[in-house]
């Protein structure tokens, strides 16, 4: 990754990332369905994934299902050790840790699921879901019942409701009960699994928000997954785009939106309607056929080669050959950030 | 997209609501899931129809095709090509649905049956309402699943659906919506459940589907960028009421109601750069016993005295065909999100859901 290109404005430049990946590697294997249920393949949900988190930033990680998004966060807290490649927090390697090591440094990085249906235990009052991390890392005695009063506080709900159970709350307010509970142990760092996928979009927009707010605040980190473009070109400051287990394209999130190179990108870009009638009307669509490929075959040389609209219709047989022969790697290629297509272009879609 | 003109447009209709309710009973009380909706579709036109969950968009058109449960309590009326749905029975319904109204539900998977393969299925919906014989129905079905856009349609009529991915089921299904040249086509949350290059894919075989069979097209979904791109008028609702009507141009531009301004602000947008966002404070309210008054004015920026105790109509302001069911609708048009809306994180006083104490704002 290019750091001229991935630093935003705002910050010195020899800053320390908070949270960096290199070259995460995640397989599933898959097993025969009989007695011995020998391995038969594997899915390689992540593929060589790198990228850094600076303090006070968000980096936001986009694709659709089955990209390795989520997995990926998941590896980045060690919920699910990487097969191969390191995550370091801080300089700390995550994969030497010992168990004990790990939960101490999980204080410092924290996760938000999708489902807040899911996510939250319904047998016991938000009071004690907020406070369960205290407990959990002796943090509870010394003062508890304030930070949980404050906590509640600080992420818009009425601490007074604490005593009562997640069922009565709307998916909005139980998506802030868990905001509150993964910023109980003042992290540095949050994973945001698609924090507001589940809410309607006038809920959604407040837990946006808020999500701002303790930002600017707290000075978080966010690493921010989501399928939804839109949401992410709200709140990332830079972006990178997922598929099928590889980031295909990153950059500054103005600069992705301004100029997307990987033919991916503009895809995705151009599939997604915009509210507004007149521009939806003349809008070009880059329509791509087919669907994502098994990610326990994937496609030899560019995983997006069996859909791209560039390989199909503009290149020649010559140039498809690399295509299928050679992996593009993730660099630079004249349009200012990163991309991992052979004949990146940058093109205007909005 | 054949924009109607509203003058010649009446005696085009094809089906037409009026003043229905669906009343569900339950233990805690009657839900009033759609509370006197009314709306006229005409011939050729996409109808969007946007809310958020629980606005009684779905329960509407599941109304419309007489599917809901038995426990539920209908009134009004649905009038199909001049025939009074709701009094029908279930045989004339039954040759209504398929033929003159199909449906395309969200999930394609329980949308299709696993034991059969989707050429049997497709030739079974034809022969359904055709006496023809089942080689020829066969061979429509493949003819059907080439227009939905579905690569070697001969090989894969022989599939099952699980053979197929997500976005192809999908095709499947409106390719069975299509069989029978219906005059409307009803689709509920049709690209929901999909990954947005699908959708892509799904909402021009949709479209391929309108034009082919001539029909007129319901779109229901909670997505604005969908109904923006998609639909000729829209309705937008909350509380299992219509709140505004109008086309496309109308509700996007120049709102009536508060909460389609509110629903407009809360959007994050893909073609420009937001700071910060409008949040509706609160969420929408349990339509279980439904308190008087209209149903958005504990969340609204513009309620008064008169929003707790009366419930505002659904009436035109100076364009007869651009409705809101707003007291106040005349300081809604022409005002940004931000202007009545606050940017707030957190509303202040958020009550859990269903506890309509009264004391939200």
């Amino acid at each position: 990754m290019t750091e001229a290109a991935t630093v935003p404005s705002t910050t010195e430049s020899d800053r320390t990332p908070v949270l960096s990946v290199r070259n995460l590697v995640k397989h599933f294997p898959v097993r025969s369905g009989g007695l011995l249920r020998r391995r038969i393949g594997e899915v390689h949900a992540v593929c060589d994934v790198s990228f850094d988190i600076y303090p006070h930033e968000t980096l936001g990680l986009v694709g659709e299902s089955g990209c390795g998004k989520s997995t990926t966060a998941r590896a980045v807290l060690n919920l699910q050790p990487a097969t191969t490649g390191e995550v370091r927090y801080d300089g700390t390697e995550l994969g030497t840790l010992s168990s004990k090591e790990m939960r101490q440094l999980r204080r410092s990085m924290q996760i938000v699921f999708q489902d807040p249906y899911a996510s939250l235990d319904p047998r016991i009052p938000v009071n004690e879901i907020v406070a369960e991390p205290l407990r959990i890392h002796g943090l509870h005695e010394d003062g508890g019942k304030e930070r949980v009063r404050d906590l509640l506080q600080t992420v818009g709900l009425r601490p007074e409701h604490g005593n009562r159970f997640p069922h009565e709350f709307s998916g909005g307010q139980r998506q802030r009960i868990g905001i509150a509970r993964a910023l109980a142990l003042e992290p540095r760092l949050l994973v945001l699994d698609e924090p507001v996928s589940a809410l309607d979009v006038s809920i959604q927009a407040g837990v946006l928000n808020l999500l701002q707010d303790l930002q600017a605040e707290l000075g978080l980190s966010y690493l921010f997954v989501s399928h939804d473009l839109s949401v992410v070109r709200h709140v990332a400051d830079r972006i990178a785009v997922m598929y099928l287990g590889k980031i295909v394209e990153t950059a500054p999130a103005e600069q992705l939106f301004q100029s997307p190179a990987h033919p991916y990108t503009q895809a995705l870009i151009s599939a997604i309607p915009v509210p507004d009638p007149r521009k939806e009307r003349t809008r070009q669509r880059i329509v791509i056929t087919g669907d994502v490929p098994s990610p326990v075959d994937p496609p030899s040389g560019c995983r997006f080669r069996t859909r791209c609209p560039k390989f199909a219709d503009i290149l020649t047989d010559n140039q498809r050959q690399l295509c299928k022969d050679e992996e593009p790697q993730l660099v630079d290629r004249g349009q200012g950030h990163p991309s991992a297509c052979h004949y990146a272009e940058a093109a205007q879609l909005l | 997209m054949t924009p109607t003109d509203p003058t010649t447009a009446t005696a085009d209709t094809v089906l037409e609501v009026a003043d229905l309710t669906v009343q569900f009973p339950t233990d805690d009380g009657l839900v009033q899931a759609v509370r006197g909706v009314n709306y006229e579709l005409r011939r050729g036109e996409v109808l969007g129809i946007v809310g958020e969950s629980g606005s009684g968009k779905s329960v509407t058109s599941l109304a419309v095709m007489g599917l809901l449960p038995g426990s539920a309590q209908l009134s009004g009326s649905v009038r199909f090509r001049g025939n009074e749905l709701l009094e029908s029975t279930d045989k004339e319904l039954s040759r209504v649905r398929g033929q003159g109204i199909s449906m395309v539900f969200q999930d394609p998977m329980t949308s299709l049956n696993p034991v059969y393969t989707i050429g049997d299925q497709i030739a079974e919906a034809i022969m359904a309402h055709h006496d023809i014989r089942k080689d020829a129905a066969r061979r429509q079905a493949v003819e059907l699943l080439d227009l939905v856009h579905i690569p070697h349609p001969e090989q894969r009529a022989k599939s099952y659906p699980h053979e197929l991915s997500g976005g192809m089921r999908q095709r499947v299904v409106i390719a069975i919506a299509m069989a029978n040249r219906p005059d409307i086509i009803i689709a509920d949350e049709p690209t929901t459940a999909l990954d947005v290059t699908v959708q892509a894919q799904i909402l021009e075989s949709l479209r391929t589907a309108q034009k082919e069979t001539g029909a007129a097209m319901i779109l229901i979904t909670h997505d604005l960028g969908v109904i923006a791109g998609q639909a000729d008028r829209v309705l937008v609702m909350y509380a299992g009421k219509v709140v505004e009507s109008g086309s496309a141009d109308d509700v996007f531009y120049r709102p009536r109601m508060p909460y389609t301004l509110g629903l407009l602000g809360s959007l994050p947008r893909l073609d420009v750069k937001t700071d910060r966002l409008t949040p509706i404070a609160g969420s929408p309210p349990s339509v279980v016993n439904m308190p008087p008054g209209c149903p958005f004015s504990p969340r609204c920026p513009l309620a008064e005295e008169i929003c707790d105790t009366e419930e505002p109509p659904l009436e035109a302001g100076s364009d007869p065909d651009h409705l809101g069911a707003c007291h106040f609708a005349y300081r809604v048009e022409g005002h940004d999100p931000t202007e009545l809306f606050s940017t707030a994180a957190s509303d202040a006083t958020p009550l859990p859901a269903g506890t309509n104490d009264g004391e939200v704002r």
